[in-house]
């Protein structure tokens, strides 16, 4: 497991902060999710967070671009940074904040429309196109580095749900891509793929981050491992470690950390 | 028969329980107990379906009659010192003589047209007429009042039957049921019974049932749906033009906008219950509201849209709001994702998913609704309403009216057994339309069902 670790560059230049956390907690009614979590994501990095299940990593991701915000009774203090923007400022509109902060699901979720209105819904809502010839380039850039062009390039009109899953989930990279945005979030977004999609999306992920500040939760440590260069582990709501990704695979310095890292917890 | 005491005493030699080939006795037991469970489903289903098919057979044998109606054949002559005294034809001298003028007419006609036919008959003039309808006198009123120029011609026209005479023709009426029938006699049915041979009287499609008007009590044969149809198409689009944008915009607001708060599931609670109110409950309130408070015309069509959006939002809201529901929140998650706003995602992906679901639960309250007879009994839409089809479109929203299901009921309610004739044929139309209004409904269904 450690081998694949050799794979991914592991130079990180000091870069600029992209998003910074400081002292967020997140509450779920009297469910006490997130408890003092500050980390820091640097531009064109991935960052990994991994952890066991219910450890708060998938809420963490949801509060960087406020998606937690349609949960009624969810509930996030602390402050996090965007450019050293506050976002959960009273004078941040959460939809322009996910313009900025793209995000993949889980599942794939391609809407129920053509491949070609998919990845146009976020430009045209957006105005990011003056016309139907710019809007196709962007589209056509768009899938380019979804790394979906070639497959799709000819039946842009069928249905984005008839791709495959693997497909349907760099389809909706593609989408996330179209608009833009400045940091991608993913959400556990090979969970529902097999061994060859998951390395296809792996690979672009991997080719994101020369644009993108990409920051990915995943089930898979071997994943974290391959991808990422900054890795953070959530264990029981706590962000309990940070650091370079080789760092916290080889040489983890809390208990915790290495207890998950070798399969003991989790 | 699931005792679970029962189980045999595992012991820790592992011997073999014996055959799969042989059922043990608690395989059978099991096995038929699910056998028993499958014919009762069967019986159910059985017994359902007899209801139907019973159902659905008296209505048609009793209905299809009024379909058809029996028609005389006559020529009359419009006779100018009877209709037109002075010559002239002024419309206002014609117009001034009455129905009952036009009587002598039929009934010389009549006469003339036995002696040409050979038939032998004791019967008066006058009583031969009885044979046929009171409409029949109406009919040429309106045709010399229409045509003055035809006075003085001879002009064959094809006259109603009196109910009776009509009834006989379908079986309803024998010699031996009118013993005590002062409206008709034995003579007068054996005149029938050779201008029927003489080919003059004869039963036909009568389209007046589907397209006319109601009529009085002493002339069934000419009574029909048509108006009350009306009736009920100007309530329809008053329902659908109200209750599928508050519905709508309700549900929207509900299931995607509103915090969950207390006040949010009282709403939610009352409109479950709102379901559930007798619809007599929104004739009362429609007949205190719009009718006593709000001063609105009796007996319109408008009252009644009024009362039925009321009986139907509940019902569009829960259908929307479970279609609503329906559409995975992976959906509003992506549009949200990719910086769309609440709306916009509520707009662009979750409404074109919900909206098949949305349209047939529509459907089905207007079919409801087309249906109900409850509160409308309220709001006087019950009752003789002698009317000619509504003179445009806000007449045909504010001027008295019934309603189809009302019309039944009315006619149901009057004691000549040719009504009862009728009231079966308007069941038939009726149903016509709620078996098309949910044929549709299902296919709606059936083709935009899940497209994620």
């Amino acid at each position: 497991m450690m081998n694949d670790m050799t794979r991914v560059e592991r130079t990180v230049d000091s870069k600029a902060i992209k998003i910074a956390a400081n002292n967020v907690q997140v509450h779920y009614g009297d469910t006490h999710a997130i408890k003092d979590v500050n980390v820091e994501i640097e531009d064109k990095t991935v960052t990994a967070f991994i952890g066991p299940s219910g450890c708060g990593k998938s809420t963490f991701l949801r509060c960087l671009n406020r998606m937690n915000d349609t949960i009624d009774i969810c509930r996030v203090t602390g402050d996090i940074l965007l450019d050293g923007e506050d976002i959960y400022d009273k004078r941040v509109d959460p939809v322009q904040l996910r313009a900025k902060v793209g995000m993949v699901f889980q599942k794939p979720n391609p809407f129920p429309k053509s491949i070609y209105d998919n990845v146009a819904y976020g430009p045209r809502i957006h105005g990011l196109a003056k016309n139907k010839a710019e809007l196709d380039e962007l589209v056509e850039k768009s899938l380019r580095r979804g790394a979906i062009w070639e497959e799709v390039k000819d039946r842009l009109d069928a249905p984005g749900t008839g791709l495959s899953g693997g497909q349907q989930q760099r389809l909706c990279i593609a989408r996330a891509v179209a608009t833009e945005p400045e940091v991608l979030l993913m959400d556990e977004p090979c969970s529902a793929l097999d061994p060859i999609a998951t390395a296809q999306v792996e690979e672009l992920i991997d080719d994101l981050r020369k644009r993108y500040s990409v920051v990915i939760v995943t089930h898979s440590m071997q994943q974290a491992a391959r991808v990422s260069q900054k890795t953070a582990f959530f264990h029981l709501g706590n962000l309990v470690e940070f650091g370079e990704t080789g760092q916290i695979f080889t040489n983890p310095e809390d208990p915790r950390t290495e207890s998950y890292i070798t399969g003991r917890i989790g | 028969m699931t005792d679970i005491s029962q189980t045999p005493d595992t012991s820790s030699t592992a011997k073999p329980k014996g055959s799969l080939f042989d059922k043990d006795a608690r395989t059978k037991r099991r096995n038929a107990a699910e056998g028993r469970f499958k014919l009762y489903g069967i019986a159910a289903i059985g017994i359902g379906l007899l209801m139907l098919v019973v159902l659905v057979t008296k209505i048609v044998t009793a209905g299809t009659g009024a379909f058809q109606q029996s028609f005389l054949e006559l020529s009359v002559e419009l006779k100018e010192d009877k209709l037109d005294k002075k010559g002239n034809r002024n419309i206002e001298d014609i117009k001034k003589v009455s129905t009952f003028g036009y009587a002598p007419l039929i009934s010389t006609a009549l006469e003339t047209e036995v002696q040409n036919l050979g038939i032998q008959t004791d019967l008066k003039p006058k009583e031969m007429g009885k044979i046929l309808s009171k409409a029949a006198q109406a009919d040429l009123r309106n045709y010399v009042i229409a045509n003055p120029d035809e006075i003085g011609n001879t002009v064959s026209f094809r006259f109603l039957v009196n109910s009776r005479v009509d009834g006989y023709m379908k079986g309803r009426v024998t010699r031996e049921s009118i013993a005590n029938d002062k409206s008709i006699s034995v003579a007068q049915l054996d005149l029938v019974d050779q201008l029927r041979d003489a080919g003059v009287l004869y039963k036909a499609f009568n389209p007046d049932f589907i397209f006319g008007s109601d009529a009085s009590d002493q002339r069934p044969e000419a009574a029909g749906i048509g108006v009350s149809m009306l009736g009920s198409l100007f309530m329809m689009l008053v329902v659908l033009v109200l209750a599928l944008p508050i519905g709508v915009a309700a549900s929207i607001y509900l299931e995607e906008f509103a915090p969950q708060n207390r006040l949010t599931d009282i709403i939610e609670v009352n409109i479950s219950n709102l379901a559930a109110v007798p619809s007599i409950v929104f004739g009362i309130l429609g007949l205190a509201v719009f009718i006593n408070y709000m001063h609105l015309p009796t007996s319109a069509p408008l009252v009644g849209g009024l009362v039925l959006t009321l009986m139907t939002l509940p019902t569009i809201i829960i259908s929307t709001r479970a279609s609503l529901k329906a559409v995975p929140p992976s959906i509003r998650d992506a549009a949200l994702g990719v910086g769309a706003s609440k709306m916009q995602s509520v707009f662009h992906h979750v409404l074109p998913l919900a909206a098949p679901g949305i349209l047939t639960g529509t459907i089905i309250g207007l079919a409801q609704a087309l249906g109900e007879t409850a509160p409308l009994l309220l709001i006087g839409m019950v009752g003789f309403i002698a009317s000619n089809p509504p003179d445009g479109i806000v007449a045909g929203f504010l001027s008295p009216n019934s309603a189809m299901p009302a019309q039944i009921y009315e006619w149901s309610k009057r004691a000549d057994p040719a009504f009862y004739e009728r009231a079966w044929g308007g069941i038939i139309i009726l149903l016509i339309f709620l078996v098309t209004m949910n044929t549709i409904a299902v296919i709606l269904r059936r083709r935009f069902e899940r497209r994620w």
